[in-house]
C-alpha cells in the first residue's frame, strides 16, 4: 500500500484524548482474510484514528478523517450496527466512492468511540483505493 | 503530436509546495511551468479538504484549503506561471551534466518540455482514479475499460456501462448517450451526488427509454483480448444479470498513488525521495524534491515546511539557470528590484 501523507500526521492532527475521566473501549478489527486484531481505543477518538495508531491493515484513511476519501470503509458487525448509529448525509454521499457497499458499511473516521462501543467488531475490505 | 516547450524549471505537482516555489523562483527571475494530473491547483488542499480550516500557516490564523490555494495563486500571479492541468508527467530524461543539467520531461498528453531544472513537488503522489476490485480488469484497461474519456469516438456504436453516481458518472452518461449503441448507468443507490440539472437530464433519458438505470454494482467482466463483451450486474436485491458491455467506465473518485515518479531513476526510501537539507536536491543534480514527497532527518509533512524547502531549492536552481550571475540576498520589504518584479513599486 502506498505510504500516504497521513502516516506521520495522525499524531499531529489526530484527536487527542480529552481530559476528565476517559475510559477505554476495546475494538476488534477483522481483516479480509479473517485475522482478528483487538486493540484499545480512547473514548472520544474515532475508530479510524484507533486503527491508524495501532497499525491496523486495510484502512488507508488518505484524507485523515475529513470524510473526503472513502478509504476508511469498514463493515460493522451486525450486532453493533444499531449502537454505531446512522450514517450522516455527507458520509452516505462519500460511500459512493467505496467498493461493495453493504447496508452495514461505514466510513470509520465517522464513528466516534463511546463507552457503549466497548467490544465493537468491524471488518475491513481487501481493497480501499 | 509533440510540441517542445523550453523553460527554466518544470514543477511536477501544483500543490501548495509547487505553487509557492513559483514565487521563490520568480523573485530570482526564473520562469516555471507547473504540471498536475488534477484539473486545478492546490493538491491535497483543494482535493481532500477544500472547506476545512488550516490553523498552522504562519501569519494566517485560519484559512481553508481552498482559501490557501486561492491566496497562493494570487501571490504568484506576478510571475505568470504556466499551468498544464489534467496531465501526468510520465517521463523524465537527463540530457545534461552535473554542472549544466538539462532535462526532457514528457506528459501523457504528448507534451515535451526542455528544462534546466526539475522540481518534484508530487506530494502524496499523483491523484489517480480508483480501480474497482474486479478480477482481471487490468487486461481491459485503456482498451475497453476507461477511467476518463479521451476520445468520444471510442464509444461510438458500443454497449456502454457507466458505474457511479457523482458528476463524472452523470456527465459522461449524458455526453456518451448520443453516440453509444446502448448505455446503462449502474449505481448503488437511487440518489446522486451530482449537479441537480444533470440528475434531472439523466432521469429524463431513463423515462424516455434512451438509457437504463440499474441499482447495484458490477462484480465481474467477460471478454477476450482486451475487448469486453459483458459485465455482471449484482443488484441490491442479490440478483445477478449479465449486461451487454463493450465499454465500461467505473467512477469511484481518486486515490493518491506514487505513480511515474518511481521510474525516474531517483533514489527512493519508502516511496519518498531523500534530499539534502541545504538545497533539497535529490541524488540527481538539477532535480529537486520539495513538500510531502521528500524525506530527510526530522522531516515534517507540513505545508510550511514545503514553503521553506521551495525557497532553498530556488537558491540552488538559480546557479543552474544563471551560472554566470551572482545571487544577491534581498528582502521583498526593502528591495526596489524585487518590488518591481512583484509589480508593486
Ligand atoms: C485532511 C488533511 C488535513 C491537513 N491539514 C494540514 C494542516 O492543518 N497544516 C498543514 O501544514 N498540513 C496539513 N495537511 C498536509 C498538507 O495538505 C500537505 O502537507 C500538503 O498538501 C503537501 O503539499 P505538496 O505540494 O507537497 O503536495 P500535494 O498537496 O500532495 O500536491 C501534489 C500534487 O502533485 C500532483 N502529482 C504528483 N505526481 C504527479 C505526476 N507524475 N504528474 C502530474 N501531477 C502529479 C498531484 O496530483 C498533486 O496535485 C493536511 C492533509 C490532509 C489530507
Ligand atoms: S479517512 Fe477519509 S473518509 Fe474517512
Amino acid at each position: 500500500m502506498v505510504k500516504t501523507s497521513l502516516d506521520d500526521q495522525r499524531t499531529r492532527y489526530g484527536a487527542e484524548p480529552g481530559g476528565g475521566a476517559p475510559t477505554k473501549a476495546k475494538i476488534t478489527f477483522i481483516d479480509s482474510r479473517g485475522q482478528a486484531r483487538t486493540v484499545e481505543a480512547e473514548i472520544g477518538s474515532t475508530v479510524m484514528e484507533t486503527a491508524r495508531r495501532n497499525d491496523i491493515p486495510e484502512i488507508a484513511a488518505e484524507c485523515g478523517g475529513a470524510c473526503a476519501c472513502a478509504t476508511c470503509h469498514v463493515y460493522v458487525d451486525p450486532a453493533w450496527v444499531e449502537k454505531t448509529g446512522a450514517r450522516s448525509p455527507m458520509e452516505e454521499d462519500m460511500l459512493d466512492f467505496a467498493f461493495d457497499v453493504q447496508p452495514n458499511s461505514r466510513l470509520c473516521c465517522q464513528i466516534t468511540v463511546k463507552a457503549e462501543l466497548d467490544g465493537l467488531v468491524v471488518r475491513t475490505p481487501a481493497q480501499q483505493g | 503530436m509533440s510540441e517542445t516547450i523550453e523553460t527554466d524549471v518544470v514543477i511536477v505537482g501544483a500543490g501548495p509546495a509547487g505553487l509557492f516555489a513559483v514565487f521563490e523562483l520568480g523573485l530570482l527571475d526564473i520562469r516555471a511551468h507547473l504540471i498536475d494530473i488534477l484539473p486545478r491547483a492546490g493538491g491535497q488542499c483543494s482535493e481532500l479538504y477544500p472547506e476545512k480550516p488550516i490553523y498552522d500557516i504562519p501569519g494566517l490564523p485560519v484559512v481553508t484549503g481552498l482559501g490557501l490555494t486561492d491566496d497562493l495563486l494570487k501571490q504568484i500571479e506576478p510571475f505568470h506561471p504556466t499551468f498544464h492541468f489534467n496531465e501526468m508527467v510520465e517521463t523524465l530524461e537527463s540530457k545534461g551534466t552535473a554542472e549544466k543539467p538539462s532535462f526532457i520531461v514528457g506528459t501523457d498528453a504528448g507534451k515535451t518540455f526542455k528544462t534546466k531544472v526539475v522540481i518534484v513537488a508530487a506530494g502524496g503522489g499523483s491523484f489517480q482514479p480508483k480501480k474497482p476490485p474486479i478480477a482481471g480488469i487490468e487486461a481491459f484497461e485503456q482498451k475497453s475499460v476507461f477511467y476518463a474519456v479521451r476520445r468520444v469516438e471510442d464509444f461510438r456504436g458500443k454497449d456502454v456501462v457507466i458505474v457511479g453516481g457523482g458528476d463524472s458518472a452523470l456527465d459522461w452518461t449524458l455526453n456518451l448517450q448520443p453516440v453509444a449503441k446502448s448505455l446503462t448507468l449502474v449505481h448503488r443507490r437511487d440518489a446522486f451526488r451530482a449537479a441537480p440539472h444533470s440528475v434531472k437530464a439523466m432521469q429524463d433519458l431513463v423515462a424516455a427509454g434512451k438509457i437504463s438505470f440499474k441499482l447495484g454494482q458490477v462484480t465481474d467482466v467477460k471478454g477476450a483480448d482486451g475487448e469486453l463483451a459483458s459485465a455482471m450486474l449484482k443488484g441490491n436485491d442479490g440478483s445477478e444479470t449479465q449486461l451487454p458491455c463493450e465499454r465500461l467506465m467505473p467512477f469511484f473518485g481518486l486515490t493518491m498513488k506514487l505513480g511515474p515518479v518511481a521510474n525516474w531513476g531517483l533514489n527512493l526510501h519508502e516511496n519518498l525521495i531523500p534530499v539534502d537539507t541545504e538545497k533539497f536536491e535529490t541524488n540527481h543534480p538539477g532535480i529537486f524534491a520539495i513538500g510531502d514527497i521528500n524525506t530527510y532527518p526530522g522531516k515534517l509533512k507540513l505545508i510550511l515546511c514545503g514553503f521553506h524547502e521551495g525557497a532553498l531549492a530556488a537558491q540552488r536552481a538559480h546557479r543552474y539557470v544563471y551560472p554566470e550571475r551572482k545571487l544577491l540576498f534581498q528582502y521583498t520589504t526593502s528591495s526596489t528590484n524585487l518590488q518591481k518584479k512583484l509589480g508593486v513599486s
